[in-house]
Formats: C-alpha cells, structure tokens, sequence
C-alpha cells in the first residue's frame, strides 16, 4: 500500500507543456498521477487502482505522452514505431478514449500520434496502421489477438515500450482475459523491455490481478534489468530520452516468478464515502418475486426529486418490466428511457446520447452502463433487486457523481423478504470497505488452441518455446506439457484419437527449424476471421412485421387475399431459446413495447406491437443472472442469526424471522437448515444453503436423482437464490439427510447427469469455435447465423460422445459448463461446509422460511421426458382424430 | 396388423382447410402406411422398409462429411461416416433385406469414397455384399459411388414406387424421394421441439437425411409446398420412435 507524500518534489517530473497545460485548467496533476510518471521512468509496471473519477485513463497515459513529446522535434516524417498500446474491453470505450487523449495532446500541441483500431476500423486503415503505426494504439483484446496472428508481428511490435490495459478487473476473469494474457505473453517475448499499466476498480484479490498483469514478465525497474543483462547486448538505437532498451527476450522460466507481490501497486485515495440507503418500502414486502413492483411508486418518487439517475436491474427482462412499470405511474411524464444489451444499437446510441445532453431523468439499465463511458451527470444510482456482490454494487454506485471527492448516491431497492437481508448486509459490507472476490480463472483449453493456431499464423513457433511463454501466464500456470500437446494436435489435425486428418493439417512443422506454422494463407486467413472469445448466443432479430404493400394507393385495386408479411424495423435481437418457447400469438415485453410473436422467418422474429395487451407474458427469466456472491452470502447468513444486527430491518421482516423461530428454527450461520413437510398430497424437502441460483440448482438436480434412487419419487425441484425445494409422492422425514448431501455427490451423479443435458451441447458449441472447430465465418462465405452453428455442432457433440467421449473440447466443455452454468466449485464448498452441520425439522406445515420458495413453483415441472412429451401430444391428436 | 382405411375427418377450420391426416398406424416403434396401394414402414433411425419387396431405402447418408470440411480447415470428427454404417448394420441385422437402396447424396462430395478410411471401406463393402446394392444419383457426389460397385441409377422403381433424389413438383402417386432433408418444428404445452421426419401427403413421400452430421430443412418451408400441395404430415423421428404429428401443429423456423 502506498499513498503518495511530498507530492511537491516530485512536481519536476512533469515537463513544461503538461505543467502550463495543467496550471491553464486551474487543475493540479494527482499524486498517483505523478507517481504513475516516476515508476515509468525507472522501468516500472504498476497496477493503479483507482475510484471512478480519479483520472484514471489520464493517469495511465501521462508518462507516455511525456516520453513521445521530445519526438515533436524530429518532424511530421520520423519513423513510424508503435510506443504505447492499449487495451480496453470495450469498443466503445477505446473510442472514446481516444477522443479524450487526442484533446490535451493537441491541445499541448504534442504532435503524437494517436489512433484506434476496433472491428470498425476499415480495412484499408487497419493495413496501413500495420505498415505506419502510430505512436499510441488504442484497441480491443480481439484485435491484439489479430495483430500477433499476422505476418511479421514481431517487428510490429519491437518498439513498444508501454501497454496499458483498462478495466483489467473485468477483463482478468473471463475467456476474454485468457487470451488477453496469452497474447501479453507473447509480447513480452517481442518487446521485452515494455512496461504494463493496470487500470483497475477496487478489487479483493490485488495480488491476482498483479500476477495476472505481470505473469512471468519481470516487476524489477529497468536499471535492475539492465544490469542482470550479459554485458555487450545493448542497443542504443532507441530514440526516446532515458530509455535503455534489453536486446533479446529473456528465456522465459515458467516457475521463477520475481517480485509478485503487491508492491507494484499504486492507489489512488479512495473518494469520499458512498452513501447507501435501502428502501424501506412501507408498502407490504413480497414473500417471493424479483420484480420489486411494491415499490414502485417510491421509486418513482425518488426520481422525481433526482436531476438523472441510473436504475440498474439484474436481468433484462427486469429491465423491461421495471420500465414499463415506472412508464405506468409516470404522471409527469418524465423521460425515462431504457438500455440493454438486446436493444438495437442505434437505439442504444439514441439513449446515451439524450444522457449526455442532460434530456433523461432515469435510465433503466443492466449491467451494459456498467463500465466505461460517462453519459451524463448521474447523480443517483438505483439498485433494484439484490445486487448479488458488493463488487458489482461498488462499481455500478461509482456511476454516480463522476466527480471525485463527492459521495455517490444510491438507493438499494429489495424486491422479497431474503433481499431485503441481502441488501442490508451489501449496505453494511460496502461501509466497511469489505469486498467479495471472483476465484481465479483457469485458462480454457478452447481460448489455448485459438492462441496457438494465431501464433502459427503470426511468427512460427517452437512448441518448447511457446509452452515455457504459456505457463508464464497466469491463468495456464499450472498447464501441463501434456495437455499443451494436445492442444497443438487439435488445432493441427482436430486431436482425434481413433482416426486422423493427417492429410488436412492446419499448420505444419518446418523440417529444419521445427517450427509451426499456418499451412497456407487460406487457412490463415480463416483463422484472423474466426478471432475472439465471445460467442454470442443464438439471436434473432426482433422485426416490425407488415403486409406487403399495407398501404395501397387510393384507387389500386385491391388484391384478393392478405399479401404476405414483410419483415420491417428491427428493433433489437432477443435470445433464440426465448422465442423458441413462445407459440405464435403470445405476447411479450421487448424494447419496452408489449409485442406479439407472428413467427420466425430465418433469423428474424417477426412480430407486431400488442398495445391492446395489458399483461405480456414476460421472459421467463427465473431470477437475476449474477448468483449471490459467496462473500455475500456469509454476511447474510450471519444477519440471520444475530438479533442485534436485525434491529435496522423493516418490521414485517423481523417478524418473519421471528416466526420462522417459532415454528422451526433459524440455523446458525455455519449451519444449513432442512425442512421436510407434506403440503396439498406432496412431500416436500427444503434446504437453505445461501449459495445463489446456479449451485443449487445444479444441487437440486444431483439431490433429485439421489432421492430417485432413495424410492422417493420426487417430481420437481426448485432453486431460489437462497433456498432450494425437491418435492415428491413419499414422506422425505425419515432420509439419512448426511447421506444424502454426501459430497460423492459430485461424482458419477454429476457425470451421468451432464452427459444427458442440453446444457454440455451449447457449452461444447461454443468451446468448438473459440477453438476454432467450427467457423463462424468461412472466407468468401456469408456471415453463418449462429442458429446454423448450434444446429452442427449438436449433431458434432453426438457424435463425439459416442466415439471419443474423452475429447479435449469435451474436457474444455466440462469445466465451463461446471464453472459457468453449474457452479460446480461452490456446491462442493457447500456440501464441505456443512458436514455434520445439517439440522432437520419435520414440520406439520411450510415454514415462513419455505414460503417464498413455494410461491415460486408455479412454473416448474417434471424434469426430462418433457420434449418427448411434446411430440406424444401431437400423435396422440393424430390417435383421436382417427378412433 | 392394423391398417386404417379411413381418413380422418376434416375439422372446422375457418382459413385455412386442414388437410386430412394420411391413413396410418402406430406399430411399435414405427409408422406403417399406405403410399399409393404400397404398404411402407417409416423406422425411427429415418429409413423406410417395403415389406413385401423386402427393401430397405436409407436417403441424404452424406459420408465422408467430416472429412469434406477438413480439406477445408474445419476439424470435425472424424466419426460421421461410421456412425451411419454402423446404424445401417443394425438395421440390416434386423430386417434383413433383400435390396438396400442409397438414394442419392450417398457421400458429401464425389471425392467422399476415396477419403474412406480401410476400417469403413471394409465395412460397407461387408454390408454390400449381403444384398443388392443400389446407389441412386444424388446431386453432391454424383456417380462417384460406382467405384465401390453396386447398382447405379437415377430413378429406380420397386413395384408402383417411384424412387430417385430429387423430389418431383405434383409427382404421381408412389413418388419416394430425398433430397431436401425434412425436419419438423411441433409446438405444444407451450414450447416447441425440432427434429428430422418423414413428410408425406399419403401419396408421395420425402425422406429424412440419414447422415449424422446432415443439417436439415422445416417441412413448413415453401420448397415442399411445390410437392405437397395440399399440406403434409410429418412423420417425427422421436428418440426412439417414430411419433405422426398433424399439419396444424407444425411450425416454421
């Protein structure tokens, strides 16, 4: 931990043009501005963490702005050489930035180069940045990925001497981040004297996000690098005032990792504390639910008072619902506008835009104006439903009040009784300072074969030499040389055991050097167009539908018969399987419109406005799709048991819980509480482990088929975010419950259970692209929809099942099915924990407790068999119609 | 076994009159009815068995697709063509037929046979030595399968059955044909499920791509309204059966 003292005499570290550039602005650079400028000047990396607000990006980019401004002598002609790059997930967001740095620069009248490269770049553009870069690029994880997979990558990159990766936090934990960290790791071995800069939120693991920086590169100031160099390898042919520069990419050594601890981290003062409110809603407090409908009025009213404030839901079907609901209590007519994911861009754009010229009062929105990009002056966020982590709360609060020293404002809105606990202990949590953590990230073997076919298509490369540079990263430090192998093979011939594509080789090793590389430009080519980590699930576009020719001209005759229907405006794009469960004439909320479904005509779904409808048939999304964070969840379980800390709840949730006390029991927080109870012919079991929707859901199904085993009969089960609910025909009273919750659990239950599951068929589909199995986009071919894709690659996991079930992107599918959908890691912490912990209640009836659970089965049913069901119904008609 | 001789009646449907449902019967695990006066057997893997000639037709194999998008770069596994021996072995086990008859798109491309590898080579030469062997012209490998031997045509005709690839528009009764890979979209308790079928108006028969990595085409589309001009039941390949689902609960993609 170092805050900055005796920030004057460091103030020599800023040349003249940024000193008058500053004083002109009234403005003073910030201590861990300056800071970030002396630790560049010794060689330094460092990973800023910093509040929204601190001048962040600025930071990040000052020392090198400093050390490209003497360059301004050398004329418009120098040469061309990349100095700084950076790194942003966010396309929108590099942009922007680009826009913010190229004002002071020019401004200063720096004479620096800067340029942005995104997908949106055009190609002639993208071309002569690789023959001229500029002195900064801003650009996206997916195009660094592209620039190391083309030719002559190595002298592209030769002279860089700074990256600068923004939001790292988000980046760092996701597939995104796994190739992110391959690629850095390449770099190191093309510019071995670069510096990296960190931009981060306040996180919980800093020591993670510094090794996930830094891997192997090393975190020792220049000077001490030079001096570890062999004597005689200098090169001084670099430009740039007090830059040394070392001659040859030190071999990298995968466990002689230096100085990985927190010592390269510099922080920013946290700004003035947030302040947190949680609505205490007067109105009746809904058992079960997430829609928070009760308190919509106050909501309302809050934003009346309000010049724009940021309403952040978890889902977007929350966000549609919560929109249409405001828009119905909207008496004054305010603008209230809504963003998300599945709205069309340019509607997107429309609304951030209107923020930004201050024409909002409220902008409903999910996790989409999360990061980045300022709109506006914010000055309330509100929270409505749980916000399952105090990360994601902490950053989506920094929303509000971009200025610095003032204190954020939120409003936390709970929609049942358990989030009300859950609000109370984030308010509580966030006070403290007290943050939950994401687990470390193993990197995927699909995001490996990806980088190892861009290497070959980049450099050629030698597999010692590649493996050693992949486990210096972080996320593939512990890969062994065996998978690292396979992977070579898969992305070589496909990896298959049983019959090979020898013949069809995708790189080729060179004779004499033993070198990988791509086999011929054609195969190259496909690869750069197949680039990247995100693959978006199946979408279709949602398209005003309208009969062809609807508006006749006066005196046309009319045609016999409706004309056909054409696809109209598009007004965003809405998840396949979503529409795939509507019938044509149901009814549902998008783009804050109640539409109704006319049909799918290939990748469009064509609908027409509703307006007539007053109850939609909403997405059924079940609940939020961030599960309750771990950390979280401990403080809530606490809350539960303390009295003392009960003591600021609303009354009608003191009650509760004290009725839970009487008529069963509150478990203690190390506990987890069964309830076995007959209700309406059925047999109900209910278990309260607190660990969020995705573990006890796979939980359910697991403790379902055990009590299939058991003779119990169960029919369903059903996870809330808190609890998790199995019911059946025979009394559950008499269970050895230890058994039953054994953690053999996760064993061939498991095993047996993903084999048979839909959910392994869209994983592996995924793994199969990013591993470049299967295209997305064939060289001269159109663009496939990825309907096309999921439909081959379900035929492909058949099939793969069958004859090699052992298949390395079967074992890739595996680990992100058990990390992503399963949670698989934390049912295991749970059946851990509470070993010899269970506490059991036969009760005569439902506890307050079980309550909301039950209140959210109306929709579950029979698990399995039920496509099968689908398709009997049919032929049965056809068996009536025929008797 | 029983065979219905009357069809069922229309119901009352303002717009667009239902087409009636083809005799049929639920047999097993089958679908059994008449095409013309033929008796024909849908199976639940996607071939068709003619009883009383013995014959068994398998459509749209598709081998050596696997391979076919290696050459191209895209490593699928290399198992499709196995797999689909394989389930014709069982069914040739089962009903041992007098006639197997391939029709058309036998291979992906006219380069397929020659990219078998020994093990399937020695297999379907074992399969074509039970029987006759009949390819019949498709359009992706052309008449590339004659090099593995057999008997070659476009059209082939078993009793008042028409067989041949590509799918007539208002063909005569008795027409079989492949070709477009039907598969069927069936709505119900509000959700809907898709799978590979059979299409037929009772008269004329289009069959499903027996290939496992074969993709496939809504029988709702309008290239069967050319052949079915009348509407079509689809004859669904449930998971172990096969399961008729009426006109009005087909839906498009």
């Amino acid at each position: 931990m170092r805050y900055i003292e005796g920030v004057d005499a460091r103030a020599p570290l800023l040349p003249s043009p940024f000193e008058e550039w500053f004083a002109a602005r009234g403005w003073a650079p910030r201590p861990h501005q300056l800071e970030l400028i002396s630790r560049a000047q010794a060689g330094l990396s460092t990973l800023l963490i910093a509040p929204t607000g601190a001048g962040k990006t600025l930071a990040g980019f000052l020392p090198s702005l400093i050390e490209l401004a003497p360059l301004k002598a050398e004329g418009s002609r120098r040469p061309h050489r990349l100095h700084t790059l950076y790194i942003s997930p966010l396309k929108a967001l590099t942009t922007d930035v680009a826009r913010n740095l190229n004002t002071p620069a020019s401004e200063m009248q720096l004479g620096v180069r800067i340029e942005s490269r995104t997908g949106d770049t055009p190609p002639s553009k993208r071309q002569r940045q690789r023959a001229q870069p500029p002195d900064i690029l801003l650009t996206t994880p997916e195009q660094l990925s592209l620039l190391i997979a083309s030719e002559h990558a190595s002298v592209f990159f030769e002279d860089l001497q700074a990256i600068i990766i923004d939001e790292i936090h988000a980046l760092a934990p996701t597939k995104r981040g796994d190739l992110l960290a391959l690629a850095l790791a390449r770099l190191q071995r093309w510019a071995p004297t670069h510096r990296r800069i960190g931009l981060s939120a306040t996180v919980a693991d800093e020591e993670g996000l510094v090794r996930w920086l830094m891997g192997n590169a090393s975190t020792l100031s220049l000077a001490e690098r030079v001096a570890a160099q062999r004597p005689g390898e200098g090169r001084s042919d670099v430009q740039a005032p007090g830059r040394l520069s070392a001659p040859h990419p030190p071999t990298p050594s995968p466990q002689g990792r230096r100085g990985e601890g927190t010592d390269i981290i510099v922080r920013a003062p946290p700004g003035a504390q947030p302040v947190i409110d949680v609505l205490d809603s007067d109105a009746h407090i809904p058992w079960s639910g997430h829609t928070a409908r009760h308190a919509i009025p106050e909501i309302y009213e809050t934003i009346k008072r309000t010049k724009l404030a940021l309403v952040f839901v978890n889902t977007r079907a929350q966000a549609e619902m919560t929109f249409q609901e405001l828009w119905r209590v909207n008496d004054d007519g305010l603008p209230i506008a809504l963003h998300h994911g599945s709205l069309d861009v340019a509607q997107r754009r429309k609304v951030e835009a209107a923020m930004a010229d201050g024409k909002l009062r409220a902008v409903v929105c999910t996790s989409t104006l999360d990061l980045g990009i300022d709109w506006g002056d914010v000055d309330l966020v509100i929270q409505i439903g749980a916000p399952k982590g105090c990360a994601r709360l902490v950053q989506r609060i920094g929303r509000a009040n971009h200025r610095y020293n003032e204190p954020s404002r939120a409003l936390l809105a709970p929609s049942n009784r358990f989030e009300v606990l859950e609000c109370r202990s984030a308010q509580e949590a966030v006070k403290e300072g007290a943050l939950d953590g994401e687990s470390r990230r193993i990197g995927g073997l699909d995001c490996l074969a990806q980088h190892v076919m861009g290497c070959a298509c980049g450099e050629p490369f030698d597999a010692d030499e590649l493996y050693a540079e992949i486990v210096s990263t972080l996320p593939y430090q512990n890969l062994a040389r065996a998978q690292f192998d396979r992977s070579v093979d898969l992305v070589a011939t496909g990896g298959y055991a049983l019959r090979s594509y020898d013949r069809y080789r995708r790189i080729v090793q060179d004779p004499h050097t033993n070198r990988w590389r791509a086999r011929n430009a054609s195969v190259a080519q496909q690869h750069r167009m197949n680039v990247g980590a995100i693959v978006e699930s199946e979408m279709l576009d949602v398209r005003l539908a309208h009969r062809a020719g609807a508006r006749p001209r006066p005196g046309t005759p009319k045609k016999e018969g409706p004309s056909p229907l054409v696809a109209g405006r598009r007004l965003g794009q809405i998840e396949e399987y979503f529409i795939e469960g509507l019938a044509p004439g149901d009814t549902f909320l998008f783009a804050g419109e109640i539409l109704r479904l006319i049909g799918v005509r290939e990748t469009d779904a064509l609908v027409v406005r509703a307006s007539d409808q007053q109850s939609p048939k909403v997405p059924s999304y079940a609940g939020g799709k961030f599960p309750l964070s771990t950390f979280l969840a401990d403080r809530v379980r606490l809350m539960l048991h303390e009295p003392k800390r009960q003591k600021a709840l609303p009354p009608q949730v003191r009650e509760w819980i004290k009725m839970q006390k009487r008529r069963s029991v509150v478990p203690a927080p190390d506990e987890m509480l069964i309830e076995t109870f007959p209700r309406g012919g059925k047999h109900y079991l209910v278990c309260y482990p607190f660990e969020g929707r995705l573990a006890q859901q796979t939980l359910g199904v697991l403790v379902t088929r055990r009590l299939e085993r058991l003779g119990k009969n169960p029919i369903g089960f059903l996870a809330s975010e808190y609890a998790m609910a199995v019911w059946g025909l025979e009394p559950m009273g008499d269970i050895d419950f230890t058994q039953l919750f054994d953690e053999d659990m996760l064993g061939d239950d498991l095993e047996s259970w993903l084999g048979e599951s839909t959910l392994m068929k869209s994983t592996f589909s995924k793994c199969a692209v990013i591993a470049g199995m299967i295209s997305r986009n064939a060289p001269g071919a159109e663009r496939k929809t990825g309907r096309q894709v999921t439909f081959s690659a379900d035929l492909i996991y058949d099939v793969l099942k069958q004859y090699e079930p052992d298949h390395i992107l079967m074992q890739a599918a595996f680990a992100d099915a058990g990390e992503g959908y399963l949670d698989i890691k934390r049912v295991g912490a749970l059946l851990a924990r509470i070993k010899g912990k269970i506490v059991h209640r036969d009760l005569p009836h439902v506890s307050p407790f079980a309550a909301p659970v039950m209140l959210e089965m109306g929709k579950v049913g029979v698990r399995g068999g039920a496509d099968e069901a689908v398709l009997e119904d049919a032929a049965s008609l056809i068996a009536e119609a025929m008797s | 076994m029983p065979l219905l001789s009357q069809s069922a009646p229309k119901p009352q449907r303002p717009r667009r009159p239902a087409q009636a449902v083809p005799p049929m019967a639920i047999v097993g695990d089958s679908v059994e009815m008449r095409l013309g006066d033929t008796l024909v057997t849908a199976l639940p893997d996607g071939a068709l068995w003619i009883g009383d000639a013995k014959t068994l037709i398998v459509s749209d194999i598709h081998l050596e697709k696997g391979s076919s998008f290696a050459l191209r770069g895209q490593m699928l596994p290399p198992y499709d063509t196995h797999a689909a021996l394989l389930k014709l072995t069982d069914l040739m086990l089962r009903l041992q037929p007098d006639i197997i008859v391939s029709l058309g798109d036998s291979f992906h491309d006219s380069g397929g046979p020659a990219r078998m590898d020994a093990r399937d080579r020695e297999l379907l030469r074992l399969l074509m030595s039970r029987c006759d062997w009949v390819w019949v012209e498709g359009n992706h490998d052309g008449r590339a399968p004659e090099t593995l031997g057999g008997a070659y045509h476009d059209t082939l005709h078993v009793g008042a059955l028409v067989l041949k690839h590509h799918p007539t528009e208002a063909a005569a009764p008795g027409e079989i044909a492949g070709h477009l890979h039907p598969c069927a979209r069936v709505v119900g308790r509000g959700r809907s499920v898709r799978r590979r079928c059979f299409a037929t108006d009772g008269e004329r028969l289009v069959m499903p791509a027996f290939g496992a990595y074969t993709g496939d085409l809504n029988v709702c589309d309008d290239a069967f309204a050319k052949i079915f001009p009348d509407g079509a039941t689809a004859l669904v390949l449930g998971k172990d059966r096969v399961l008729p689902a009426p006109n009005e609960r087909l839906v498009g993609d």
